[in-house]
């Protein structure tokens, strides 16, 4: 028996470290460990509500706005705000775009190097590589000519001896199955997608002021001033640029980023049989019809699936989510054994692990700065694929007829879904789904203002002399890597209590009180490891979360005791 | 710099030299003046740039990440001219970046020490985040090393560190008040490096971008400010070089999120705009590939490219007190100024910009009070920015 442990474990965001037993050429036990902290809710204590979600956002620069949404969000609930309908669509079109560029990136940037060798591109036929893309794909950048340059290019960039962040790669692992062209035709996309996404993300600079962080957020709405006549605010040659960018991301979609992940998949359909993990899935569902954000209009639906049954689906209530700490670096007043809503959350940090500089975490106890989430008792899975599983199980026809294509593209049934594979199938059709349905986004909003209505703010509710002396706020958005959630308190104008439970905790979080694994560990088990050295088997099934880990936080009191928290994203 | 002149410079064998490196002319046109304009250089400079281009061997950097968020990382992939890829690939050996790198766990550490070991006194050291200094660094650990141990060992062995974003250089976020992990910029973690701070939250990747073009073409980092900023971007108040500033003077504010003069593109101050307590290159340079910028969409500025303003700028929403003495003759004065320092030698532009620094700083140092955040320590004099900081010493004693 092998202990192996992977960190840092790369091409995610934030400090994740993986500790695995592996036995016969295959993980039989495996640990996630969240190995940093800065306290951003200890530090938003007693603040100005209204700034609260400037300092969310810095929770994760990588799925930036998504905490900004969640914070405000959270605030209007707690004041009892309703926001106008074009910060709603304003809303939408940011988070949209930001899932849409967030999935392109994670698959070509973070994610293609465990499936792609970029040292046999340079073995490949650029002639092949072409028929190759031609026959997937309407994407003009597809001739001999242009593949042979990017040939070049990478020829030139290996002969200069200096690989920089390709150097030390698992290169030549008989784990790479791609064909030479298929590899070749990965990295002219690796390349092309790190323009893309430069570009694509104007998108937040036209409705935002700036990627990362936009900074157009207000409690009870946006202030994107909108006068289609004024060069200052969105006025119609903006509404064009987005148009226009809303189509270029359809195009790079639809014609690069989804046949590359159909053809890729491909040659790695054994990937459809590792990495299925805890088999249940949650989503609380996002992007309604209108601002009164009901669940039934909901784009994405909610809902929980327990042990891979889609012919069950049940309805999310937030007052079902209970965190743990029986393995996290805090401890509890009521003892390490209870979970605790996070309106009752309490952290008070308690660090046991070793003293850096350490080999190994002592896993038997705590051995992460993450806790542990369980939803009505339940180990979850959040993200793309769970959100997939609840719009396919639920009949939306615009996921489903995808789902469908790409599985019969696949020739495998949808049990398939549940794996390594099916998330990353799972992410390339979400950002289908969603660029297919920004424009429409954009025509309601450009319909607002062709009526006449720029309201983009409840500024009767601005001041705080018109709030309530006190309120419990939830504000939830289901961002690219899954569900999540922050839970204010609000009291005399002031931030009494603030908390975040984030896709990534629920994903990377480690065991529970009793002993059941967080979803990286139960996905990793099985997974074959042929070369302890070279694990990138492991990084495949790590990878297909998307893991974001980037702070572990948790509030204190006047006293020095600790409570409410935040975690990894 | 104009276009036609650009082409007059580059024409004998620049042009051969750019197709082998697969750059063509419309793009590193735009690269140039992009950067001759973002670091205010004059166009002679760009046969310099593109010698450093030509490099048979490209500098070595290296890129560490400790209490951070990852949006000074994806503020670098954002950076258009040049972009990621042609730094990555043709411009530096860019060797370890946990969140783009292929190698992970002992490989990718492997990357870093053959760097350390290889590239001695040599490469350039990126850090992004803070430094958490309490309980022995138990708050950010890597491979099992507290974030300070390898922070030490990286940028002692650096020819010079790059601290981006406000955690990185000043503590950021998790030294606001309420955090209890101990956290610092690197300057305060490890002092005496030769270092240059690029804060503002996150930082603007096209001004990464130009400091590495800088340190390529001249071997050294630009020069900086009391805070040790680069001049070339925070050396002027964003409410001054705001486009909205005539609004200002004018009287003309938004009372109201989406009122008309917010839909007129009024001025912020009154919604609480930090602009005249910020000094960045926000207006001129913008985000994005010079989409926009924050308050260009109707939002005022936080301050982020300020120390501590995480603290001093909030409530974000309060209008600035006392802002106020920036007449037009004030502001006269400073542009005649800055017209001597572009057609100086670029020293003197430095130590020109240093002393519209110094003067705007005590100016300010009476209406402002509240709101301006002193460095956490005494700033970092770089040994090759030592010659820029006499200017301005000598400057405050007239």
């Amino acid at each position: 028996m092998t202990r192996l442990a992977i960190d840092p474990i790369t091409r995610i965001e934030g400090h994740l470290r993986i500790e695995v037993e592996v036995q016969g050429g295959q993980v039989t036990d495996a640990w996630s460990s969240g190995t940093m902290f800065r306290g951003i809710e200890m530090i938003l204590r007693n603040r100005d509500p209204r700034d609260a979600w400037v300092f969310a956002q810095r929770i994760c620069g990588v799925c930036t706005t998504v905490h900004a949404l969640a914070s405000v969000r959270s605030v209007e609930n707690a004041l009892g705000i309703t926001i106008p309908d074009n910060a709603r669509l304003i809303r939408n079109l940011i988070a949209g775009s930001q899932l849409v560029q967030d999935h392109v990136i994670h698959f070509y940037h973070l994610h293609a190097l465990d499936w792609v060798d970029i040292t046999l591109a340079l073995k490949a036929d650029p002639g092949a590589t072409s028929t190759l893309a031609q026959s997937i794909s309407t994407w003009p950048k597809s001739s001999r000519t242009y593949f042979k340059g990017v040939q070049d290019r990478l020829q030139a960039f290996v002969n200069t001896g200096q690989l920089g962040l390709f150097a030390n790669g698992y290169w030549g692992h008989p784990a790479y199955k791609l064909p030479p062209e298929a590899n070749l035709l990965g990295v002219a996309h690796y390349l092309e997608a790190l323009d893309w996404q430069r570009d694509f993300i104007r998108i937040h600079a036209v409705l935002g002021g700036k990627n990362p962080h936009p900074q157009s957020y207000l409690v009870g709405g946006m202030a994107t001033a909108l006068n289609l006549d004024n060069e200052a605010t969105v006025n119609a040659d903006r509404l064009s640029l987005l148009t226009q960018l809303f189509q270029r991301g359809q195009d790079f979609v639809a014609q690069v980023y989804l046949p590359d992940v159909l053809a890729i998949a491909s040659f790695y359909k054994d990937w459809a049989g590792h990495g299925a993990g805890l088999g249940n899935y949650m989503a609380y569902g996002d992007y309604a019809s209108d601002v009164q954000n009901v669940p039934d209009t909901f784009f994405f639906p909610g809902g929980l699936i327990l042990g891979k049954d889609l012919s069950h689906i049940q309805p999310i209530d937030q007052q079902q989510v209970a965190e743990y700490v029986t393995h996290s670096w805090y401890t509890y007043n009521e003892g390490d054994g209870v979970g605790l809503h996070p309106w009752k959350g309490e952290t008070q940090p308690n660090y046991t692990g070793p003293q850096p500089p350490y080999e190994f975490l002592n896993t038997g106890g705590k051995y992460s700065w993450l806790k542990s989430p369980r939803y009505d008792g339940h180990a979850v899975e959040v993200g793309p694929l769970a959100r997939m599983l609840l719009a396919y199980a639920q009949g939306k026809p615009y996921v489903k007829q995808l789902v469908d294509s790409v599985l019969a593209q696949l020739k495998v049934d949808a049990t398939a879904l549940f794996s390594t594979l099916g998330r990353v199938a799972a992410r390339a059709i979400e950002a289908q789904v969603m660029i297919n349905q920004l424009p429409t986004w954009l025509s309601q909003l450009e319909e607002n203002i062709g009526r006449g209505d720029l309201t983009i703010h409840d500024t009767a509710h601005w001041d705080p002399s018109t709030w309530p002396g006190e309120g419990f706020g939830f504000g939830f958005h289901e961002a690219p890597r899954g569900s999540l959630a922050h839970w204010v308190h609000v009291k005399n104008g002031q931030i009494a209590n603030y908390q975040a439970v984030v896709p990534s905790t629920w994903n990377a979080g480690p065991r529970d009180a009793q002993g059941k694994p967080g979803a990286y560990e139960a996905a990793l088990i099985g997974t074959p490891v042929v070369n302890p050295e070279q694990p990138v088997e492991i990084l495949r099934t790590v990878h297909s979360f998307d893991p974001c880990l980037a702070c572990a936080v948790h509030v204190m009191d006047p006293k020095g005791r600790e409570y409410a928290n935040i975690r990894i994203l | 710099m104009d276009l036609d002149h650009q082409e007059e410079v580059l024409k004998d064998g620049v042009w051969a030299a750019l197709e082998r490196r697969n750059i063509s002319r419309r793009d590193f046109l735009r690269f140039c003046s992009v950067m001759t304009g973002a670091l205010a250089l004059p166009s002679r400079y760009t046969t310099q740039i593109v010698k450093a281009l030509e490099q048979t061997k490209r500098p070595a950097l290296v890129w560490l990440e400790f209490q951070d968020c990852a949006g000074n990382s994806e503020s670098a992939l954002r950076a258009g001219h040049p972009s990621f890829a042609d730094i990555v690939l043709d411009l530096l050996s860019w060797n370890y970046h946990e969140i783009v790198m292929a190698p992970s766990g002992k490989a990718a550490e492997k990357s870093l020490h053959d760097t350390i070991a290889s590239e001695r006194g040599n490469y350039i050291a990126v850090i992004e985040g803070s430094i958490p200094l309490a309980e022995n660094g138990v708050y950010c650990t890597i491979g099992g090393r507290s974030a300070i141990d390898i922070a030490q060992e990286v940028c002692t062995n650096a020819y010079a560190t790059i601290a981006v974003g406000t955690c990185a250089s000043f503590g950021g976020i998790p030294a606001a008040a309420g955090g209890v992990t101990g956290a610092v910029g690197v300057s305060q973690a490890i002092p005496g490096l030769r270092l240059i701070n690029l804060s503002a939250c996150p930082m603007n990747g096209a001004n990464l971008a130009a400091t590495l073009v800088h340190y390529l073409t001249f071997k050294e980092l630009p020069a900086t400010d009391n805070l040790g900023r680069p001049l070339f971007a925070h050396g002027d108040r964003i409410h001054d070089d705001c486009p909205r500033r005539a609004h200002y003077d004018a009287g003309q504010f938004v009372q109201e999120w989406g009122d008309e003069g917010h839909r007129q593109g009024w001025c912020l101050y009154k919604m609480g705009c930090k602009g005249p307590a910020t000094d960045y290159n926000c207006p001129r340079i913008q985000w994005n590939d010079g989409t926009n910028w924050p308050i260009g969409v109707g939002h005022g500025c936080v301050g982020c490219a300020q120390p501590g303003f995480w603290d001093t700028m909030t409530p974000f929403y309060r209008a600035l007190p006392n802002v106020g003495g920036f007449g037009v003759e004030a502001t006269a004065e400073e542009i005649g100024l800055g017209v001597i320092g572009a057609v100086a030698a670029l020293t003197t532009v430095h130590a020109v910009g240093s002393v519209i620094r110094n003067q705007r700083a005590k100016k300010r140092e009476g209406d402002l009070s509240r709101t301006r955040a002193e460095p956490p320590q005494a700033p970092n004099l770089a040994a090759t920015n030592e010659a820029t900081w006499t200017s301005p010493t000598g400057a405050e004693e007239e």
